[in-house]
């Protein structure tokens, strides 16, 4: 039986900054994951999957991370994804510094 | 100091106007992402989570105050004004942009400095002894050998697509510092029972996924012979060595397929073909480098300041009592500088703490500064009269902790809060190990003893040479650590042996101490250290101290 889909985002690293962005919903890149598109349907994922290998002028690596829906938004399942939204958990560095 | 000549210069200029085109053409989609990335790897550009990685090549960790203080700018111009150490003695800058990287080429090579081939399929930064010129027990300094085998490994073009990548070390002592045997090829410089100077060669060592001890391919070859050796050994891995699978494609693999003594015929027929095209230059090359590596010119004078500090004041004493190695000049020590404060990231060092280990080394140590494999850095000549004060200068930079080769002396790579590969952090596992062990006092009494920690399979932490190794992995979504003990990556080389089922992230440091209590109940005397009493009673107390649980179970 084929397993059941576990809702996505669409995720990368930014070409010239290499920090983490996400896609949304208007084919835009955002910082945050809040605003991330929560893709619920797999075809649709592999296609949303295309649009970012589309961009890889500003984006490299794009793939496809479980997520859940949160309060403010899409939210991670994974703890590798978890620290993608945060920083390096040594110094106040990368998002959670930025997001002050 | 090896200084670089027009050669030199003029290549690294053109190589770093060559990647400032990649990046421009990468940028303006010229490049795709695929083409790409191995021009950037090979300027040791990587993507890592949160940011792209610069790794620069400090060749046998050797420096000097003029590349110190440049590292420091660079840090505070183009990154978050600190550096990371690593255990192949490179350094790295974590948060980098794609279009700085150029400029930090550009103000790299202002001081003869390169991230050439710190990444990719090549032949990677040639590492050595850290007390290396400094320490008595050395046949003669193994860094011209390094440097001889770092120019020729250099854009090298039989070898920029070798099956993965290749790590080479040297030293010249018996007793070894530079993980030789963990090694794809490491030279040992020896004697002969005629008192010739030689090598001894290594092959097939490393760590990783199938960690091996390198094992010894030749027991003595006379100096003349080392470049065509090495390149015949080279040449054998390049054709025989697997490319269909990335775990099966390191030496130590082609070695352990083929055997030790098939690939030693293989290298044999190889270096007869290649040894006539072998006419000297590379000796004459050596001696000109070895002009490069002179001893310094030694101070003459009295130590007593030394013995005076020593005597009065306790906190100079215990850091000297830890820190200092001795020097082949009876006058001089070699100091280590602890970049691991506890609580610290290991490896880690501001640029301001860069710029006052520059200072000291122009002030009072000849110039010179090394990095370790260990993440720390070397002051590898020091006269004992200067050590007062350079311990004062260290103290009010924060550098003074006086912890090399003990508990909170951990090495660790940078885990899962930096590297794309990782399956679990490392670094505040060894912050909360430095730190509880700081807050029990226990760590002078525990005494010399090793933790090292990887955050995946990949081992750049070591973990499987640790006395104590930690391996994260994620198990099932979360992060879990995997001790190994009795580990060594001295002369007597040793794997660690799994101790059992891993230990959840907030369970890895009652788990550590818990096996440190055994260890301070079962050791004889002070005297022995945790490796010694695990090699005397092996692991079934450590492994009750490790898992009470199962203890109780079977007594019930
Ligand atoms: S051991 Fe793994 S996690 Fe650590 S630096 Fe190496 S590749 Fe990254």
């Amino acid at each position: 039986m084929p397993r059941k889909f576990t809702p996505k985002v669409v995720t990368a690293n930014a070409l010239i900054e290499g920090d983490v962005i996400w896609l949304t919903a208007n084919d835009q890149w955002t910082r945050c994951m809040d605003d991330a598109e929560l893709i619920e349907d797999e075809a649709h994922a592999q296609l949303r999957l295309l649009v970012a290998e589309g961009q890889l002028d500003k984006v490299v690596g794009p793939y496809l991370a479980d997520a859940v829906s949160g309060d403010a938004g899409p939210a991670p399942t994974h703890f590798r994804e978890e620290f993608r939204t945060r920083g390096p958990s040594n110094y106040f560095h990368g998002k959670q510094a930025e997001a002050v | 100091m090896y200084k670089y000549n027009d050669f030199d210069e003029a290549f690294i200029r053109e190589r770093t106007r060559q990647f400032r085109a990649q990046v421009e053409r990468r940028i303006s989609g010229a490049l795709t992402e695929d083409e790409f990335r191995p021009l950037r790897l090979m300027n040791g550009l990587y993507l890592q989570l949160h940011a792209y990685m610069l790794r620069v090549a400090i060749p046998y960790g050797t420096l000097d105050s003029t590349k110190m203080n440049q590292l420091a700018f660079i840090a505070d111009k183009f990154d978050k004004g600190y550096g990371h150490f690593t255990t192949r003695q490179n350094i790295q800058y974590n948060w980098p942009k794609l279009t700085d990287v150029p400029d930090m080429l550009d103000a790299l090579a202002d001081v003869e400095m390169h991230a050439n081939q710190t990444s990719g399929n090549t032949i990677r930064n040639v590492t050595s002894d850290h007390f290396a010129g400094a320490t008595p027990d050395e046949i003669e300094d193994p860094r011209p050998v390094a440097e001889l085998l770092r120019q020729w490994s250099t854009d090298h073009p039989e070898f920029q697509f070798l099956g993965r990548k290749f790590k080479i070390a040297v030293g010249a002592s018996e007793h070894d510092r530079a993980v030789l045997k963990s090694h794809d090829v490491a030279v040992q410089i020896v004697k002969n029972d005629a008192g010739e100077v030689g090598y001894k060669i290594f092959v097939g060592g490393g760590l990783g996924r199938t960690p091996i001890v390198g094992q010894v391919l030749y027991d003595f070859i006379p100096r003349q012979d080392l470049l065509p050796r090495v390149e015949s050994i080279l040449s054998v891995y390049n054709l025989l060595g697997r490319r269909d699978n990335k775990y099966k494609a390191r030496i130590k693999i082609t070695v352990l397929e083929n055997g030790l003594d098939e690939f030693r015929e293989l290298a044999e027929k190889e270096y007869a073909r290649i040894r006539p095209t072998f006419h000297g230059a590379d000796l004459e090359l050596l001696e000109d480098i070895r002009q490069y590596f002179q001893q310094p010119d030694y101070l003459d004078a009295s130590t007593n300041a030394f013995d005076v500090a020593y005597d009065a004041d306790p906190v100079f004493r215990s850091w000297a009592d830890t820190n200092l190695a001795p020097h082949k000049n009876p006058d001089y020590a070699i100091a280590t500088i602890s970049i691991k404060a506890h609580g610290q990231t290991p490896g880690d060092a501001t640029s301001d703490q860069m710029r006052v280990m520059a200072d000291i080394a122009k002030e009072f140590g000849h110039d010179e500064l090394r990095i370790s494999h260990e993440q720390n850095v070397i002051l590898p000549h020091v006269h004992k009269s200067h050590l007062p004060a350079v311990f004062a200068r260290l103290q009010q930079a924060g550098l003074a902790t006086a912890n090399v080769g003990l508990i909170s002396d951990i090495i660790a790579c940078p885990g899962m809060d930096y590297c794309a590969l990782a399956t679990a952090r490392s670094i505040p596992v060894a912050q909360q190990i430095a730190t509880r062990f700081d807050e029990l006092k226990l760590e002078h009494e525990i005494g010399q003893l090793k933790i090292k920690i990887s955050g995946c399979i990949n081992a750049c932490g070591h973990h499987h040479v640790g006395h104590i190794g930690i391996l994260g992995l994620d198990r099932a979504g979360v992060e879990n650590y995997q001790i190994t003990l009795g580990g060594d990556g001295s002369e007597t080389t040793t794997i660690g042996e799994r101790a059992g089922p891993g230990f959840a992230y907030d369970e890895i440091v009652p788990a550590i101490e818990r096996l440190i209590y055994a260890y301070l109940d079962l050791r004889e005397d002070e005297e022995e250290t945790f490796l010694q009493a695990y090699r005397r009673v092996g692991l079934s107390p450590f492994k009750a101290a490790l898992y009470p649980e199962a203890k109780e179970k079977h007594a019930a």
